[in-house]
């Protein structure tokens, strides 16, 4: 039946009803590619870094093993007397000193003694490395340019290994590592983190709760919006201007103890760690003001109906409220913080060090940082290794991020069933 | 609404204004204006609330009735831009005067709101808490039993103290609220439409409930509800709002009286549902 009104007859409705139900497709298409597109990215940049991190490479010894034992081609075979021999004999006097010096060779294990000859006698020296796409496809190749060089090699390299993760940095991309670099970060972290959230809550809590809406407070919220906004670098240089020249005695140590790492002049994990944490200030601020925000006026008028104060009814009853919220952004910030390498570069983090990190006054250099330097490198293997760097700063990510998870799932589960 | 019922009610209150008992006045509002900024809110408003009685506040939508009784425990001090003119005596003492600290009035005046809002916490420490940060030096346990008996909760929650009173059902909720608020033992219990949000079996146990506390209490109730006033309430203030949007009191009467033989036009037309 056709009935006919304002709205036309039932055919109009049903027209137009199509033509909304098309509308709203049309919208869910374009929805669905930019999802699709940026899952593809991401995909092509794990690929890329996945690409770098495997492969093959060739390579050429120094001195071949069989030349030290007879009939013996890799160092694997050899007994552990026939390796300490060879170290005996091939080391140069001075070496072998500083090798018994640090543990004598009857004391190390066969694997140290194996580690010991390929980094002083064998030296094995990278010729050409490849990825792993061209790995797969292009063996033939890759074997005749290793038959084309004499005396060399050619083997399947995962550079992500055991001994990347605990050996530290060197010369030889064969023994290069992350070790420094990773402590350097964690430090790093633990500063930013001590530093950037007593104060960012404690601004934001002021801020939300305490500051009365005048003139002053409203320039002040301006400018915490567009401290957020302002680049990293910029933070580098105050760090710098401040942390690492000003307040040079501070951050080195040198007030504390004469004993500390003289050649750091500031440039230490104190003072990245303080530039870092400037740099997350203002963001730690503005999310826990969201958070604070985000509380039902109901839950402070309910508790300062009981007669509590304005400090209880915060520390009781708003912040466990908002603690969710709060951890959220400050792992997120805390996130940002651990990728950011400008900042870093400007008040001086060391690029090449080899000593492991001691405490807030040593030198440092952090994970990005050494794949900033390593993927600047001309020689093809420390792009692999810089690959190898990036899966590792990204594990470590994960790993903080999903442990921060974990502790908030815990608090919120344990909130909803009781006190 | 039950005519007969109405009435049945009302008798009942004559026989109380026949036997009046020594009324005490509590709190007293001298010629309150309020404002929020330069908006007048409520004006004049004068009226003596007394002891263990409970006093109701009706009146349309907008007519500052909710305003009147935030007053009363300086809930409005929360608000920007709220300020106050005229006396609000508790006892004798000006709430509004220099030396009076808010926190301390709102322990003395306790406060339920129109939506249940429990604390996001178990049902013990949503009793616990507000006598923990007052101060409270006796057994909590016992505490917690004589509040939640005297809310006439205890018998639903005794088995499940330790569960998030979020996961109570909203008239149990106001009940605890109200158990909340009897634990750190006020002398007023302020009541902002605390049935609006319930639905006629909770509300017929919180009204319950409001008879039974006015023995130890002296409650003020806002109610959008006319048979509610008349059924739980010994004097009603009924307010009316002006052209300026202004809100202010028309009459304040003891309840049988505003209900049955009103003064004024306006009160006889808003408690026969003219407007409103």
């Amino acid at each position: 039946m056709q009935t006919q009104n304002l709205f036309g007859t039932d055919t109009d409705i049903n027209v137009l009803m199509n033509k909304r139900k098309k509308v709203g497709l049309i919208w869910q298409v374009v929805f669905l590619f930019s999802i699709t597109l940026a899952i593809l990215f991401l995909l092509l940049l794990l690929l890329s870094i996945i690409d770098s991190t495997f492969g093959y490479v060739v390579l050429r010894n120094d001195v071949e093993p069989s030349s030290l034992v007879e009939g013996k081609d890799s160092v694997k075979e050899f007994s552990r007397t026939e390796l300490e021999e060879a170290l005996k004999a091939n080391l140069s006097t001075g070496v072998l000193r500083k090798v018994e010096y640090d543990k004598l060779l009857s004391q190390r294990s066969e694997r140290d003694l194996v580690a010991l000859l390929e980094q002083y006698v064998i030296k094995p020296e990278v010729l050409k490395t490849w990825g792993l796409w061209d790995s797969l496809t292009q063996s033939r190749a890759i074997e005749e340019y290793s038959k084309a060089e004499s005396g060399s090699f050619m083997t399947f390299k995962s550079w992500i290994n055991a001994g990347f993760f605990v050996s530290d940095q060197s010369a030889d991309p064969l023994h290069a590592g992350i070790r420094t670099a990773f402590l350097g970060s964690l430090w790093i972290i633990l500063i930013t983190f001590l530093f950037a959230f007593p104060i960012g809550v404690g601004a934001a809590i002021y801020l939300q709760e305490y500051a009365q809406d005048n003139r002053l407070n409203r320039i002040l919220q301006l400018n915490i919006f567009n401290l957020s906004a302002v680049p990293s670098i910029i933070y580098g240089l105050l760090g710098l201007a401040v942390f690492v020249r000003a307040m040079q005695g501070f951050t080195s140590g040198a007030i504390f103890s004469s004993l500390t790492d003289a050649t750091a002049n500031g440039r230490t994990i104190l003072s990245g760690g303080l530039t870092l944490g400037l740099l997350i200030l203002p963001i730690i601020i503005i999310n826990t003001q969201e958070a604070l925000k985000a509380i039902p006026a109901s839950l402070r008028m309910s508790s300062y109906g009981i007669g509590a104060t304005k400090w209880q009814t915060i520390w009781y009853q708003v912040l466990p409220a908002s603690g969710e919220r709060i951890l959220t952004g400050t792992i997120l910030a805390l996130s940002r913080a651990l990728g950011e390498t400008a900042p870093l570069v400007v008040i001086g983090a060391s690029t090449f060090i080899s000593v492991d990190p001691t405490g807030i006054f040593s030198k440092f250099t952090t994970l990005p940082i050494q794949i900033y330097q390593w993927s600047a490198r001309p020689q093809g293997a420390y792009r692999n290794l810089a690959g190898a760097a990036i899966i590792a700063l990204l594990i470590l990510l994960m790993v903080m991020n999903s442990a921060a998870i974990y502790t908030r799932d815990i608090l919120s589960k344990k909130k909803r069933l009781e006190s | 609404m039950n005519t007969s019922n109405l009435a049945e009610a009302l008798n009942l209150g004559f026989e109380k204004a026949i036997h009046p008992k020594q009324q005490k006045t509590t709190i007293a509002l001298n010629k309150v204006n309020i404002k929020y900024g330069s908006f007048l809110a409520v004006k004049d408003v004068s009226l003596d609330i007394y002891e263990q009685q409970v006093t109701a506040f009706i009146g349309p939508s907008g007519c500052g009735k909710s305003t009147v009784l935030r007053s009363i425990n300086r809930m409005n001090d929360m608000i920007r831009g709220a300020s106050i003119e005229g006396e609000v005596l508790f006892n004798g003492y000006d709430l509004y005067s220099r030396d009076v600290d808010p926190v301390l009035i709102r322990r003395k005046i306790g406060m339920v709101f129109q939506k249940p809002n429990p604390f996001p916490k178990s049902i013990y420490e949503n009793i616990a808490w507000g006598a923990r940060i007052n101060g409270f030096k006796g057994d909590y346990d016992e505490l917690v039993e004589t509040s939640l008996r005297s809310a006439a909760l205890w018998d639903e929650v005794k088995d499940k103290l330790k569960q998030n009173a979020l996961r109570l059902s909203g008239g149990q909720q106001q009940r605890l609220c109200i158990a909340r608020t009897i634990a750190v033992q006020p002398e007023v219990i302020l009541m902002d439409e605390p049935a609006s949000a319930l639905d006629p079996i909770a509300t017929g146990k919180i009204e319950e409930l409001i008879q039974e506390l006015k023995a130890s209490y002296t409650i003020i109730i806002v109610t959008h509800n006319m048979g509610q006033a008349s059924r739980v309430s010994d004097h009603t203030a009924f307010f009316m709002v002006d052209e300026q949007r202004t809100g202010y009191l028309q009459e304040y009467a003891p309840t049988e009286q505003l209900f049955l033989n009103p003064s004024h036009k306006k009160t006889e037309e808003y408690i026969s549902g003219k407007f409103g």
